[in-house]
Formats: structure tokens, sequence, C-alpha cells
């Protein structure tokens, strides 16, 4: 055997892989897996039972403003395909009743969009998800009542100016899903780490591991094994939750399209929150470096858990308002960074900030990873206080 | 400061050290230690409890730095560069409880580079080899105290060290397990490894090693062979003669100590004369004294660590039972 020793990233791959096997293979990540699938759960059977009673609710109808004429043909058509199709209720408004837009927005009538134009060039006005909805029904009907079932007219969309909102307000959903999302992940995973430490310092394999390895490795296999982990966790929580909407994908509430488009979006998620994970996660080690007992963590990681606590609603609030200098501040304070990044990814499709923000945190990853392990050293491997006061020392004698 | 009480080595040296000094806070846990361990040696340090033993080896291993002075493994100030050289157990014994015994082997010597799977081979190899080879597949958790300890110590020699750093290696152990570690200490000095290791039961030192350190209060006040630090000490006479009194007592020193017998005989204790024993006993003889016995006992480690460390550090000892 030559002499010297392992570098600092085989010495982490030995502990990461090591930490790896001991938890996938535990019954604790049977929970960790579980507990979210419960969660999820609840909220599926929620969702299931609010769209149930929604769809017991009044449905929306379809306002009609057409001639006379083909207002009853279109009347017609509907009797016949009704008992066939799934047809929104139509309602034949008088042509200057209202305009479509004032139509919409008045509570007493349930339009969900207003037919105008002709059978042959029929027009539909409302929000985007209803019209897209009810696009080839109404194409369906047209082509019916004109007697002509072979040759489907094509709808002019006409998507309302309050809609445009809507889809602005849903973004902001989208952000603050994926934000209180990302929390959670790394919450669930920073807490899991620290009690690995702790689990480690409480069977006293920590002096092993200092004495062969650099503390820096420690951390590094420590920090990555729970990433690993977490991805494994993402990996099946995306399975079940793409299983999930295959099946029932009507009863989940669906997210307006981040501004980035969903593949990227995904993809920025998930190296956000690795990032996320990193610098809290760096903040936990080292917490858990100080701590001898669970009370002692306790103690400890509650600054910690009130800072991330504190980022978590900063970057909620930020991401409302993007350009502002909250939402710039958040996005450069490190700790809040990943989550403001993930809201603007929701709501801006540009991407340079992003790169910009990746190689900032990576940095800071750095930072938290050196400070902490430099820390761990001092503080871990402290003997208890066996020795003797020092002397003061005397002036030597002249 | 350190005291070598013997003639220079010319052999290299696995382990030196120099005004080693660590504090915790206003605590001077380590105060100046020097030491150095030849290649090959059995090594010992002495010390009650907190004396600052498992500083001191940390610091040698470099878990934690000194605040002061240099220390050197086989001629190296960092010691973690040579990890793959050496090997070590912790006073306080770890392994994971959910590990299979060979895996953990394997772990330990992963640690220091050896690769997985030989790791685990040996592991099992050193395990039959020591009489534990229907445990191979247990889970820690699964083995007694004796059991884990012994499995912690093949970890530690598993990757084949150059240096074996045993912190406090018998505690714990019953006398049996403490006779096999014991031989195994032996076996490795052998083979050439240098074995260096801290205890609070002076007579594994005294049996096992060719040099000590004795450490207390976080000062080295000794440091060299046992030999040495037993010679520090005159070897004491036990006389018994069947007279008390005559021209013969003068060949005594005035502080032996007597000690008169119901059955009429008379014990004498004193140091060995400067003269040496023959000069004695022929005054003895020429004055009638009626030489019953005499006997000359050297001191014993215990005895020198008392006069080198002093009456309370040696309570100290004492009073930690040996198995």
């Amino acid at each position: 055997m030559t002499a010297s020793r392992l570098s600092l990233w085989q010495a982490a791959w030995v502990i990461a892989r090591r930490d790896m096997r001991a938890i996938l293979f535990s019954k604790a990540f049977l929970l960790f897996l579980l507990g979210p699938i419960f969660f999820g759960g609840i909220s599926l059977g929620a969702g299931m039972l609010g769209a149930k009673a929604a769809g017991s609710a009044e449905p929306a109808r379809l306002a009609v403003i057409l001639s006379p004429q083909e207002t009853a043909d279109l009347r017609r058509a509907y009797a016949e395909l009704a008992p066939l199709v799934d047809l929104p209720i139509v309602e034949a408004v008088r042509a200057n009743d209202s305009e479509p837009r004032a139509l919409l927005k008045d509570r007493d009538r349930n339009f969900g969009a207003v037919l105008t134009g002709s059978l042959a060039a029929p027009r539909l006005t409302g929000t985007p998800d209803q019209i897209e909805r009810w696009r080839g029904r109404v194409a369906l009907l047209a082509a019916r009542a004109k007697g002509d079932s072979a040759t489907y007219p094509s709808v002019a969309l006409d998507p309302t100016s309050s809609s445009v909102a809507s889809a602005r307000t849903a973004q902001t959903g989208t952000a603050t899903a994926g934000i209180t999302l990302l929390f959670l992940l790394t919450m669930l995973l920073a807490g899991m780490v620290l009690s690995n430490l702790v689990e480690e310092k409480a069977n006293k394999i920590i002096e092993i591991l200092a004495a062969a390895i650099p503390m820096d490795a420690v951390f590094v296999g420590k920090l990555f094994a729970m990433l690993g982990v977490s991805f494994v966790g993402l990996a099946v929580w995306g399975a079940i939750a793409g299983v999930a909407i295959l099946l029932g994908g009507a009863a989940i509430p669906a997210l307006v399209a981040p501004a980035v488009g969903w593949p990227l979006f995904v993809a920025l998620f998930v190296v956000y929150f690795a990032l996320a994970y990193l610098l809290i996660g760096s903040i936990f080690l080292t917490v858990g470096s100080m701590a001898a007992t669970v009370r002692d963590v306790q103690t400890l990681s509650m600054p910690a858990t009130i800072a991330q606590l504190a980022v978590f609603f900063l970057a909620t609030f930020a991401m409302t308002d993007i350009g502002s200098p909250m939402e710039l501040f958040a996005s450069i304070f490190p700790l809040s960074s990943p989550y403001a990044m993930v809201g603007r990814a929701a709501q801006s499709a540009a991407l340079w900030p992003h790169l910009l923000a990746l190689m900032w945190q990576i940095m800071w990853v750095a930072i938290f990873v050196r400070v902490g392990a430099r820390l761990f050293r001092r503080k871990v491997m402290k003997s208890g206080p066996a020795g003797r006061k020092p002397k003061k020392k005397r002036a030597p004698a002249v | 400061m350190a005291t070598q009480a013997q003639t220079p080595r010319l052999e290299t040296l696995a382990i030196e050290a120099n005004g080693l000094v660590k504090r915790f806070d206003d605590t001077l846990a380590v105060d100046g230690v020097d030491l150095s361990v030849p290649e090959g040696a059995i090594y010992g340090i002495l010390g009650p409890n907190g004396a600052g033993k498992t500083t001191t080896l940390r610091m040698l291993l470099g878990i934690i730095d000194p605040d002061e002075g240099v220390r050197r493994i086989f001629g190296h100030d960092r010691p973690h560069d040579l990890a793959r050289l050496i090997g070590y157990l912790p006073e306080e014994r770890g392994l994971y409880p959910a590990m299979k015994c060979d895996e953990a082997i394997a772990f330990m010597g992963a640690l220091r580079g050896l690769p997985l799977d030989e790791g685990r081979q040996r592991g099992r190899e050193l395990m039959e080899a020591h009489g534990l080879g229907h445990a191979v597949d247990r889970q820690i958790r699964q083995l007694s105290k004796g059991m884990a300890q012994t499995v912690q110590l093949l970890g530690t020699l598993v990757h084949r060290p150059r240096l074996v750093v045993l912190d406090e290696p018998f505690s714990g152990l019953d006398a049996i397990n403490q006779g096999k570690l014991e031989t195994m200490i032996r076996e490795l000095a052998a083979d050439g490894v240098t074995v260096i290791f801290s205890t609070h039961v002076i007579h594994h030192a005294e049996r096992l090693c060719d040099d000590v350190a004795i450490i207390a209060g976080g000062k080295v006040p000794y440091a060299g062979s046992v030999d040495a630090a037993r010679d520090r000490i005159p070897a004491q006479v036990r006389l018994e003669t069947r007279r008390a009194e005559g021209a013969w007592r003068t060949a005594l020193p005035d502080d032996a100590r007597h000690d008169p017998k119901k059955d009429g005989s008379h014990f004498w204790y004193f140091p060995l004369p400067a003269g040496g024993i023959e000069a004695l006993l022929k005054r003895l003889i020429e004055g009638e004294a009626g030489v019953l016995s005499l006997s000359i006992e050297r001191a014993g480690l215990h005895d020198a660590f008392v006069e080198i460390a002093g009456a309370a550090a040696a309570k100290a000892m004492k009073d930690e039972v040996p198995a």
C-alpha cells in the first residue's frame, strides 16, 4: 500500500456511499418516503372531494349571441347531441343585452364563455382555460346546427382581459407552490442530516472518521449523501405524482405553466433545491457538530429554523413584485436566493439571472461547507476539562 | 519537559513530538509534551484519567491541532497525509450498529484507502483468525461488548498499518480478552509495526512496553525505557536475621526498616548499598548476624511511577481497578 491518503472527494465518496446505503435501506427512509405521500394523498382526496362538490354545483353555461335563426339551430343541435356528448348548457342572450365581457363578469349569470359571430365563423370569448376547453364542443355544435357534420368551423378565441390577469395570478400561484415545496423539502432534509450527524456522534464514530480523513470530506460526504437520498425521494414522489395525475388528473388543481416553461422550470427547481439544501444543510451540520445531545440540537437549531422561516417568507413576499428592490435582495441573499429564483423562474422568462444566481449560490455553498468544517474540527473534538488552569507568566526578574 | 533517561537511539522515529501544547478555553490540557517513539517499538503512555493522554494522541494523529509545538509521524508533520499507514482505536469505541461485521471492518479500511471488496475479504479472514468467524454476518448491535471491541480493533488493523495507535485499548475487556489483546500487540510489534497505546493500568505497560511516557497534569515528567524508569529507584534489600544487635548492624543503612517477628527472627528492609550485595553479605557473615534469608527486589514500574509522577498521580492510577 502506498503512503498518503484519500483525496477529499475519494474520502467524501466513502462517507456518502455508506450514508446513502444506510439511509436507503433503513425504516426511517420508508417513513421519509411515505410522509409526503400521505400528505399528498390527503390533499388529493380533498381535491377529489372538492372536485366532486364543484361538479355537483351548477355548471358554467355558454352564453350564445347569434341571430335568432342560428340560435334556434344551435338549440336544436344541442338537443340532439346533449344525450351523446358532454356539452355546456347553452343559454341564448339577446344581441343588445350586453357585451360579452360584461356578461362574463355578471355574477348573477353563471357564464363560462360567450359565443358570438356566426355558426360558420364562431367566436368564443372567455378565460383562456375555459375557451380552450369548450372550443371543440362549440365547433361540434355549430357544425350540427348548420346541418353539416362533416365540416367543423374554425372557432376564433378571444381571451378576456381579465383572463390575462388571471394567468398572471396563476403564475404567482405556481411560484408560491414551487417555493413552498422547496421550503418543505429542504427543511425535511436538513432535519434528517442533523439527526444523522447527532446519531453518528452518539455512536462515537466521528473520531474514527476525523482520524482518517479530513473533516471537509465528512461534511461533503454527509451533505451529498443526503442530497442523493433526496433525489431518490424526489424520483419516487415524482413517479407517484405522475401516476396520480394520469389517474385522477381532473381532480388535481392545475398549475399555470411557468414563464420559463415546465421542463426548464422543473430542471431549475431541482438545481435550486439542491443548492438550497446544501446551504441550509451546511448550517445544520455545523449546528450538529456543536451539539452533544438531542436537547442541544433543539436549542441550537432553533435560530437556524427561524432564519429558514424568515427566508421563506421573504422569498414568498418578494416574488409578488419581480424586479423590485426586495426581490433583488432576496435573490442575492445566499439563503433566500434559491427560493427567490424559483419564484422568478415561474414569472419571468429571462434565463441569464439564473446563470448568475447558480454561480453565486455555488460559491456560497463552498464557503458554508468550508466554514462549517472548520467549526466542526474546533468544536466536536474537544476533550474534557482534564487539564489545569494555565499559569500566569511572571515578568522575568531583572 | 521530558527526561530522556537512556542512551540516544539510532533507530528511525515513528513519532516525534516537541513541546506540544493544547488549551481548551481556559483549561491547559497538555503542557509541553515531548515524545520520541522508535519504529517497531511498543510504546505506552501512562497516566491517570484526565492527565492529557487522549488529547496528546489526538494531536499526534492530527484529529486536533496543537496550539504550540510540532509533531511528526514518520518524519511528516501532517499526520492526515499518512492516513494509510496509521491505524487508530479511539478510547470511545464506536461502530454503526446496523452494519454487519465484515462491512464495518471494510468501511474502516476504506477510510484508509483499502478497496471495499478487499476490506471485506480481509475482514472475514481476520475474524476467522480471531475466533469470530461465526459472527461475520452479524450486525454490530448483535455482538457482545467484547466482540464489538475486537471487531473495531480488527477494523483498525485491516489496512495493515505501520503505526497503530490505541487509546485505552484494555478498558472494558475481560481478563481473557486483555490477554488476547496483549498477544496481538506483541505479534504486531514482531511484524515491525509500531504500537503506541495509552493506559491507566501500569501492569499492561510493564508487561508489553519497551518504552513509556509518564504523563500527569498535562506534562511528561518521564519518557524513556521501562528499565531506565525502574532503575531510577535503587533495588530494595530484604534481609532476615536471627539476631537484632551486633557489630554487623553498621553494615546496614541508618534508615533500614526493622520488622521483628514473633518467632524471634528480624526482618530488615533498605536500599541496596552502593558497595553492592557481596560486600554487605561478607560483613553480615563476619559480624555473625545469623542470616536466615536475603533477597534483592528490583523496583517495579509502579514504584517508578510514584517516584516520577508523585503520590497523587499514583493514587489516581491505583484507584482504577485493573482487570
